[in-house]
């Protein structure tokens, strides 16, 4: 264990051969993946000692809410903890937190050991990184002003939590998802809340045209300033020179007042230490169909890993990232049979939610490559979804406020079931009963 | 302490306590009982938390609202009259509630 490693002698080299025993998993990040994979291996009998490390000073924790119902003071903490003390110390898993790796040594055979910037040393048998994906900054002036946030893990969320109670306007850069919650939340708390999208619509490739319509329109109707097509040029304190935020000022010269900037511009994954190991990197750490990376070895799970597209009937060689609490879910999975000497291939059909006001979106699939859409829309009920279909099989959905229509469609795509076009396009009509076998 | 009995699809019955205000979901992952995955966090997105409540512990729930029905219709195992989604069911102060889980949730 770590407080061994930290015992050697000061002359200890980290040449492989003076490194301590190598014993058990270490997992790095202690993530959505990262308590996955350690429940996962649990459950399927990996008997041998497991470290869970992350770089955060919480237990590990749930980050959905932290846009949401944590900002927004509906939940405490302590409801975002995934897992008891007490369940871990019944498992043998060994928590780690606030250790941030730097630089890790491993031997042909896997085993290793990984140097944290305290110092400390992590000895392993096998690696598994689980390091997920950290916010990508916008590099303008004012950048550094007081009041300009994130919003990725807890530290992110309390900071903001902090400065809202001051704060009356807020500008938000970036409508994704992130943005889009937050902008969300933060409206419903009284806040004068703006949307600068850079792009032509929201939530640029995560959903289709008819969606990103649908909710900017809902979301003006429901009150929230979105300027599409806009950016930011520079982010100004107050005339006094003070170091926290006053404006965002636009590129055509408009000036918006704002205590509060917060960016959510996407993420990138963090291959720092794959780099460094020498494993095959592009856009995330590559990794096969059970989760390996190019040594052969070392796992890679989550929003960090590039893996062959898991739903049937991609294209052969198709590559994707996914972003998602279900990917990483279902990819630890995978991971935690390779690490336990089975090959089991990735499970189920991605899918996504993000609650935004009264908007509850679920998205089911993958809509890439589609070739015609379904609307299916409820105006009196507010029920509204979209249905790809590529060459006349369904392939995803966007659902918002229609369960139904997203379970139905969850359902037929993991059965590998079809729902037909014509016949789905009658909103009344529950998909459920149009599924067909082929 | 409210206590929730959580019985499996075989009939194994762990017992588990739990604090007032948090959900039976909440309550089952945070000790690791397996026959609730609760992929959403409780945010009723995913239908993986589905129990069958014991019919004499039915009338001390919340009454359901649209969405958790909605979602139920989407369960793994088929839905009965004593399905919820637990991550919908607060505990209160003495709640002692008998739950079945289903034989999946994905």
């Amino acid at each position: 264990m770590g407080t061994q490693a930290a015992e050697q002698p000061a002359s200890a080299t980290t040449h492989p051969a003076s490194v301590p025993a190598h014993t058990g998993l270490l997992i790095i990040g202690a993530s959505q993946s990262g308590v996955q994979l350690a429940v996962s291996l649990r459950a399927l009998g990996f008997d041998e000692h497991i470290t869970l490390l992350g770089d955060e000073d919480h237990r590990p924790y749930q980050r959905p809410a932290l846009s949401k119902e944590f900002l927004q003071g509906t939940v405490e903490s302590e409801s975002l903890i995934f897992r008891s003390n007490d369940y871990w110390a019944e498992h043998n898993v060994e928590l780690v937190k606030g250790e941030y790796i730097v630089r890790i040594d491993k031997d042909a055979d896997g085993s290793g050991v990984a140097h944290a910037s305290s110092g400390r040393e992590f000895p392993f048998k096998r690696l598994a990184l689980t390091v997920g994906a950290r916010a990508r900054k916008l590099d303008i002036d004012g950048g550094d002003l007081d009041g300009v946030l994130y919003l990725r893990n807890a530290d992110d969320a309390l900071a903001l939590k902090a400065r809202v109670g001051d704060a009356t306007d807020v500008v938000v850069i970036g409508g994704g998802f992130i943005g889009l919650e937050a902008a969300s939340s933060l409206q419903k708390m009284g806040k004068n809340v703006t949307v600068l999208e850079f792009g032509p619509r929201l939530v640029g490739r995560a959903v289709g045209e008819e969606t990103a319509e649908y909710f900017l329109q809902a979301h003006r109707s429901r009150g929230l300033d979105i300027r599409l097509n806009t950016s930011a040029a520079r982010f100004t304190s107050n005339a006094d020179g003070g170091a926290s935020v006053a404006a965002v000022e636009l590129q055509d010269g408009t000036v918006l007042p704002a205590q509060i900037v917060l960016i959510g511009i996407g993420v990138i994954p963090n291959t720092q230490l794959a780099e460094q190991l020498g494993l095959a990197v592009d856009n995330g750490v590559v990794v096969d169909r059970f989760a390996l990376a190019s040594d052969g070895s070392t796992v890679a799970v989550g929003d960090v890993a590039n893996m062959p597209n898991p739903v049937p009937g991609s294209e052969p060689g198709e590559r994707i990232r996914l972003e998602s609490v279900n990917n990483a879910i279902e990819h630890a999975k995978v991971a935690a049979y390779s690490l336990t000497g089975r090959h089991e291939e990735y499970a189920g059909i991605p899918w996504f939610w993000s609650n935004q006001a009264d908007l509850k979106l679920q998205i089911a699939g993958l809509c890439n490559g589609f070739d015609a859409t379904v609307l299916r829309r409820d105006e009196e009920r507010g029920k509204f979804s979209v249905l790809y279909y590529r060459q006349g099989r369904i392939i995803a959905a966007d659902c918002v406020n229609a369960p139904l229509d997203f379970m139905a469609v969850k359902n037929a795509l993991a059965k590998g079931r079809n729902i037909p076009a014509d016949a789905a396009a009658d909103p009344a009509t529950q998909l459920k009963t149009i599924t067909t076998d082929s | 302490m409210p206590t929730v009995h959580f019985t499996d699809a075989e009939g194994a019955v762990r017992d588990v306590e739990g604090n007032v205000g948090d959900s039976v979901m909440e309550t089952a992952v945070r000790n690791g009982v397996p026959g609730i995955v609760a992929e959403c966090g409780g945010s009723l997105s995913c239908a993986t938390c589905h129990v069958f409540v014991r019919e004499d512990c039915v009338s001390q729930l919340p009454p359901m609202e649209d969405m958790e029905d909605e979602m139920l219709y989407g369960t793994a195992v088929d839905r009965e009259d004593n399905s919820r989604l637990s991550c919908q069911l607060r505990l209160a102060d003495g709640t002692e509630l008998f739950v079945t889980t289903p034989e999946t949730q994905v």
